[in-house]
């Protein structure tokens, strides 16, 4: 098998045993973007010789046989949203077409404290706001199964370059099914963890109460080595939790006897593709043949979580978006007649339809008289969700959905109408409103060999059952070690 | 919902959008349609419901009060469009 389609462990193992050195992988990596990001285009930046550099420190650390972590030189790429210092961060937008961060997202440091490498900075949709990186202000990215198609989003950078073997792994941000929905189009794995678990520090907001970062990997032990180097208490940022982080690696298992699944009938819905419906069903047979047991749940609320989220995000968003002003980094538009002209041209310049469109939902919703009927009585439905949950998980350990209810859709086939857009992400948002983790795993193809994704969920705090369920699932399937053919 | 474009535009006003009539026009109706979707709250019972900010327990977070060195100013202003006297330099204020 050529190197750039391993693993995490599996190239761990390779620089244990010095069959290979993290430079050889680090430029067999470089070499693979050069042969294949030109048709797949997920990295708006590539930082070659900083790899390179990168990559002969993490050699140093193996030979000195001291303190090698799990990700010790193994090569991986970072969505354009983590603050990275001296390399440029654009968000995929034209307002920060200029910026060089000059300090990392604490995420960034603990990943470099690692020595891992990183090789460049994905594509997204700008500020993280689509489903399908047809938002970026640059290009799209296109899907490596099938290139007509979207590769979702707005993780969608990260997920091709790792569904394409352009990387190791790499770290994306979920607010609404970020993470996830783009892992399940490209036949990933991807991680959203408990609202808190990882630290936000120098992650470019977007919606502060819902973003959190996760991994993108090619199979569950990866995600549960990301996590151990990304989750933890962080004193700049004072919503991380400060619960203790055990070994994810140790909570793979595969025992599931015992675990009681639920499965809520609200998901499974008219409009749900067939092939989908019947992929996540068969999943559900394999975990019971394991010994795990199945339990209809109902979260009643499913249907307006939609509505909640596109009030609750674009409000957050409207504000958090405020300190794109052309004063202090970024776009700054030419020829203004005065500082609140600057401003307004700077923003109207610089941002593009989509997120304009949310600056403007969410402003208009929360301005003088409105403020009632939209933030607050969406706030509180977000309030009956999570109990939702609650409820729930009082009968199960488990939750197990499709991610997405269809696959990878065409480029240009929803950008007409932002509503159809937002309703992608219609499995994905009630666990970014409820804090709770979720995975989403490869659980087959469709005819038209399209990835299709299972999602997870699990109670706050409780990845490692969520992670328990994916491995013993993953272990006894072999979608997760199919490739796309790019 | 209707929205009219004096909505828009008023809203273009407190978000700092100078916002060119096409967008003002798309955005009235795109607004409408959105905002006809998340009407459907409306028929949910809410009163006496807490609303969620946040899904963790909020916490005040005390640390020590110890000066701690920030980044130097030069790195701060690296990337300002337009700085002078070590500081963010700004058009015209007053008109």
């Amino acid at each position: 098998m050529e190197l750039y389609n391993l693993t995490i462990h599996e190239l761990h193992d390779k620089l244990k045993k010095k069959e290979a050195s993290s430079l050889e992988l680090t430029e067999a990596f470089l070499k693979r973007i050069d042969a294949v990001d030109g048709k797949i285009k997920a990295f708006i930046t590539v930082i070659k010789e900083d790899a390179i550099k990168q990559a002969k420190e993490a050699d140093k650390r193996i030979s000195s046989g001291k303190d090698i972590t799990p990700l010790t030189g193994v090569p991986i790429s970072v969505k354009d949203i983590f603050c990275t210092k001296g390399i440029l961060t654009t968000c995929a937008s034209k307002i920060l077409n200029n910026f060089v961060p000059p300090y990392d997202a604490t995420v960034i440091k603990k990943l470099k404290d690692a020595s891992t490498v990183i090789l460049g900075k994905n594509n997204m949709d700008e500020f993280a706001m689509g489903s399908s990186t047809e938002n970026s202000a640059f290009f799209t990215t296109k899907n490596p199964w099938d290139v007509e198609r979207v590769p979702g989003g707005s993780s969608g950078g990260s997920a091709a370059s790792v569904a394409a073997g352009e990387c190791t792994a790499s770290i994306g941000t979920d607010t609404g099914g970020s993470i996830r929905q783009p892992a399940s189009c490209c036949g990933i794995v991807g991680l959203k963890p408990t609202y808190g678990r990882i630290s936000r520090y120098g992650i470019i907001a977007f919606a502060s109460s819902l973003d959190q970062a996760g991994p993108l990997t090619k199979d569950v032990t990866d995600s549960a080595i990301m996590l151990n180097i990304m989750a933890g208490r962080d004193p700049q940022d004072s919503t991380s939790i400060d619960a203790p982080v055990p070994d994810y690696t140790k909570a793979l298992t595969k025992d599931v006897k015992g675990l009681k699944i639920g499965i809520p009938k609200e998901y499974f819905i008219q409009g749900l593709d067939k092939d989908i419906e019947k992929a996540v069903k068969d999943a559900i047979e394999v975990l019971k043949k394991q010994g795990a047991s199945v339990v209809d749940i109902s979260l009643p609320h499913t249907d307006y979580a939609i509505a909640v989220y596109y009030l609750v995000a674009t409000a957050e968003a409207s504000s958090n978006l405020a300190r794109f002003d052309g004063v202090k980094y970024g776009h700054r538009a030419k020829d203004a007649g005065g500082l609140m002209d600057m401003y307004c041209k700077t923003r109207d310049e610089g941002f593009g339809p989509e997120v304009k469109r949310r600056i403007m939902l969410g402003t208009y919703s929360l301005s003088a008289g409105y403020y009632d009927a939209y933030y607050k009585k969406a706030s509180q439905v977000r309030t009956l969700i999570k109990r939702d949950f609650e409820e729930a998980f009082k009968k199960c350990d488990v939750i197990l959905t499709p991610t997405a209810p269809t696959p990878a859709f065409k480029i240009g086939e929803k950008t007409a109408d932002p509503l159809t857009m937002y309703l992608s992400d219609i499995f994905t948002i009630s666990c970014n409103l409820a804090g709770i983790p979720g995975i989403s795993i490869p659980c087959g193809f469709t005819k038209d060999n399209l990835p299709i994704g299972l999602q997870i969920l699990g109670k706050p705090l409780d990845e490692e059952t969520v992670l328990k369920t994916a491995f013993a699932y993953e272990q006894a399937t072999d979608w997760h070690k199919r490739r796309a053919g790019v | 919902m209707a929205i009219t474009k004096r909505d828009v535009e008023h809203a273009a006003k407190l978000a700092r959008l100078a916002l060119s009539q096409e967008e003002t026009e798309l955005y009235a109706s795109q607004m409408a349609k959105i905002l006809t979707h998340v009407e459907k709250l409306g028929a949910l019972d809410t009163k006496g419901i807490e609303p969620t900010s946040y899904t963790i327990s909020p916490k005040t977070i005390f640390r020590k009060d110890e000066a701690k060195p920030s980044l130097p100013q030069d790195e701060i202003l690296s990337n300002a469009p337009e700085k002078a006297k070590g500081c963010f330099k700004v058009p015209r204020i007053i008109e």
